[in-house]
């Protein structure tokens, strides 16, 4: 390595590779810890035992970050190519046309997407009442699910009103796929004989 | 009942010209009316080596080029040595390849003028491709609806429960003896046959739950109007009276009409495809099916929201271009009254007649469409040829003349009444996708009352609740439950008399055929499992040579017994069916040696009629066959 001190870009894609490779790649993901661990242990060795209050925390569980399997996101955007011609229409240069074809499209590509998700997904929202009345989230309310904005502060029962109502999705009616299938191909060149 | 065969499902198959579907009814968790029942997911292709559960299994067949896909994108998940595929990858991939791919295979099963064993489709394929029977690929439907249910229940396998496969009423007794040899090639075990408005009305008595008694009487003459994708089938059942008990009785059923929703889809998309032509648009065959799927859902959109006026059409680009290459057009109310209200569902009378034109000289061999769309008209003309289907039950009279005498004298609600000019329905049941529409609904339900009306009749109701999409499937499972005896059955055996035409000893006259006389073999109302008389005449048959006789059929002639012999007939009382043939082994005769013969009629067990020669002076039985070589006069 002849660059002992990257640039600021140089660093910022250093480290986006980084990640990904330690997601992808447990050895370099171990290797990258050692090298973490090692040198933390050689440049402060002392004062982070003697800064400590606590001797010798256990190591923290390192949370394990869920890889996405990219089959299924493939699989959705062939879905959405087949029914709704999805990519066709974001791939399209759409600066030369007019509101009213732009429309004409829409209205397919809407009406695809909207049948794909309705048979392979069942959505529904999380709150059922309606935008803009309000609501009291009692303690131990899901995080995940209700998102606080605004003034956060106190404690539960919060009070606001819902300016969303989410999404959730119920169940996830995939196709199966054969092994051999190549999900990378989300639409087949068309030749016609 | 507790018969050591009886099995865990009564499982219900709805094999229809575009779409089948499975549906069952669990017997160990069902309790008189109260059933429990569901339809199968049925696993298929919906794309190349992608599988899917849908509710119904579109009836396609698409038979690939060997280089068009790669191995392992027809694996289905419980066999990977399929060649072909059914189902809704073949309908997709089929649209833009048709000449690969089997449509109405059941259209072809019933059509009297080709070889239904034969290999003819896909019809206009080129020679390279290998083509397949229609019994073929009703056999490969078939049999991926068994694969489909023993792989989502491997511990009740399909050939051990009760199986119900749904036909047309108007099926005559060949295309009812292939089906039944399509579901036994394809390993359905202890199969019935069912026809479809019966199965449709028994959906709607098992959704009752017990309350159809409630809304039916004594006396109620049931119209169902049962209008599929590539069929329109009429039925008549009758509500009776019996010891005490609600009996229903089916009294008739219509002709076989080659009509159904798509063809109103079809008619809708030429009609858009002319208006883009004066617009300087020219639709290629892609586009003008795409235009047909555009048009289906316009239609649907058009047909259930009644402030809707038009709906825009958008025919995509092929070309990934999606914006600078589609076509945008309209459907607007109007046409679509034109083209559906007043084309397939006139505001007709009830003198109305189906019009059949000569057909040209020269026709293409294709599907023998019904040459009227009106449906209204077919109705019509079904009513009117039944106008006396009532005047032989027991049951009914005595409790309609009850009806008469309470209400007002002139109001006829007697369905016999000497002065109707057609029969007279009192209640109403649809089914099939296109009556969503409250539209075609009000419409038939218009006209139909108005001929009533013209006649002094009471306006016939509507029966609601009706499963539009999948009552035909799951009243086929329900009527295997019932069978065993846990519900109402409905009766009425087979809705025709049989006849074979006999030469008249008569002089040859040159130049004329020789008269014939049709002897009636098997009376009106055979029901399932039951043998008819022995006929007194006999018939010499030839050792080892088919002979053939010609066969008639008639849907009005009741009163007829075995032995009846006919001079005359009006065209409409009898219809010519295929031929029927009967070979005489050699075994322990001398070929060329004459033997007499009668003829003997039976109904089997699973609904098909059997005819069978019996030699004079022994008990053998010899099969004689429908010939379904598509060689009859039809």
């Amino acid at each position: 390595m002849t660059d002992s001190n990257p640039s600021f870009l140089g660093r910022i894609s250093l480290a986006v590779s980084t990640f990904f490779r330690i997601l992808g790649d447990g050895e370099f993901a171990a290797g990258v810890l050692r090298l973490r661990n090692g040198e933390a242990a050689a440049s402060t060795p002392p004062a982070a035992a003697a800064s400590m209050p606590t001797p010798a925390p256990a190591p923290q569980p390192t949370p394990t970050l869920k890889e996405a399997s990219p089959d299924a996101a493939l699989q959705l955007l062939g879905l959405l190519q087949r029914d709704a011609r999805f990519i066709d229409f974001v791939e399209e240069d759409i600066k030369h046309y007019s509101d009213a074809d732009i429309g004409v499209a829409a209205r397919l590509v809407h009406e695809g997407c909207r049948a794909t998700l309705r048979e392979h997904f069942t959505i529904r929202p999380i709150r059922d009442e309606a935008e803009g009345s309000r609501v009291t989230l009692a303690e131990g309310f899901d995080a995940s699910a209700i998102r606080l904005t605004g003034n956060v502060v106190g404690r539960a029962p919060f009070s606001g009103s819902i300016s969303h109502r989410g999404w959730r999705v119920d169940e996830v009616r995939l196709p199966k796929l054969t092994d051999s299938h190549n999900a990378k191909v989300i639409a087949p060149a068309e030749v016609e004989l | 009942m507790s018969d050591a065969r009886e099995s865990r499902y009564a499982i219900g198959i709805d094999l229809g010209t575009t779409h089948c579907a499975l549906s069952y009814v669990d017997t160990a968790a069902s309790d008189g009316e109260q059933t429990s029942e569901g339809v199968l997911p049925i696993a298929q292709l919906t794309g190349p080596g992608a599988i899917d559960n849908l509710d119904l299994l579109p009836s396609f067949l698409y038979l690939p080029h060997p280089d068009e896909l790669s191995s392992g994108d027809l694996h289905l998940p419980w066999t990977g040595e399929r060649g072909f595929a059914v189902g809704e990858f073949a309908r997709s991939r089929g649209a833009a390849t048709p000449i690969r791919l089997v449509s109405s295979a059941k259209s072809w099963l019933c059509h009297p003028g080709v070889d239904r064993r034969a290999a003819i489709l896909p019809n206009d394929a080129p020679p390279e491709v290998a083509r397949v029977s229609p019994l073929e690929s009703s056999v490969r439907y078939l049999t991926h609806l068994r694969e489909a249910w023993d792989h989502a229940h491997p511990d009740a396998p399909f050939a051990q429960q009760d199986i119900t496969v749904t036909i047309p009423a108007s099926f005559d007794p060949a295309a009812r003896e292939l089906t039944a040899e399509a579901a036994e090639a394809a390993g359905y075990g202890r199969m019935t046959l069912l026809e479809e408005p019966q199965a449709a009305l028994y959906s709607w008595i098992q959704k009752s739950g017990g309350q159809w008694r409630k809304q039916v009487e004594v006396g109620d003459i049931i119209l169902v109007v049962d209008v599929g994708g590539g069929t329109t089938d009429l039925s008549l059942i009758a509500v009776i009276e019996r010891e005490g008990n609600l009996e229903l009785h089916r009294v008739a059923v219509g002709e076989h009409i080659l009509l159904g929703g798509d063809n109103m889809d079809l008619a809708l998309a030429h009609g858009v495809a002319r208006k883009l032509a004066a617009q300087g648009t020219q639709a290629d065959a892609w586009q003008l099916r795409a235009l047909t799927y555009a048009c289906r859902s316009a239609k649907e959109t058009l047909l259930s929201d009644p402030a809707t006026d038009t709906v825009p059409l958008v025919v995509p680009s092929r070309g990934s271009k999606l914006i600078g290459g589609s076509i945008r057009t309209e459907l607007t109310r109007i046409e679509l009254t034109q083209t559906i209200l007043e084309g397939f569902f006139p505001q007709v009378d009830s003198a109305a007649r189906p019009v059949s034109r000569a057909r040209a000289g020269l026709t293409q061999l294709g599907l023998p469409y019904a040459q009227d769309a009106g449906i209204t008209r077919h109705l019509a003309a079904f009513l009117g040829r039944q106008v006396g289907a009532l005047a032989e039950l027991e049951g009914l009279r005595d409790a309609a003349a009850n009806a008469n005498a309470n209400a007002n004298a002139s109001v006829s609600a007697n369905p016999g009444a000497q002065d109707a000019s057609f029969l007279h329905p009192t209640a109403v049941l649809f089914n099939g996708g296109v009556f969503k529409s409250p539209l075609l609904v009000e419409r038939i339900m218009g006209t139909l009352n108005n001929w009533l009306a013209a006649e002094g009749a009471a306006p016939a109701r509507l029966l609601e609740g009706a499963d539009l999409d999948l009552a035909v499937a799951r009243g086929a499972a329900y009527y295997g439950y019932v069978r065993r005896g846990r519900g109402v059955r409905i009766r009425g055996g087979t809705a025709r008399a049989y006849y074979i035409a006999i030469e008249s000893a008569m002089p040859a006259v040159p130049g004329l055929e020789p008269p014939v006389q049709a002897l009636c073999v098997a009376p009106f109302g055979m029901e399932e499992g039951t043998e008819a008389e022995l006929p007194a005449q006999e018939f010499g048959l030839v050792v080892g040579e088919p002979v053939h006789f010609r066969f008639f059929g008639s849907s009005v002639r009741r009163q007829d017994q075995v032995g009846t012999l006919l001079d005359f007939w009006g065209p409409e009382e009898l219809q010519e069916l295929e031929e029927i043939q009967a070979t005489l082994p050699a075994a322990g005769r001398t070929a060329g040696e004459v033997v007499p013969v009668k003829l003997h009629a039976r109904v089997t067990e699973a609904g098909t009629l059997e005819l069978e020669a019996m030699p004079r002076g022994t008990d053998e039985r010899w099969k004689v066959e429908f010939d379904v070589r598509g060689n009859a006069n039809a």
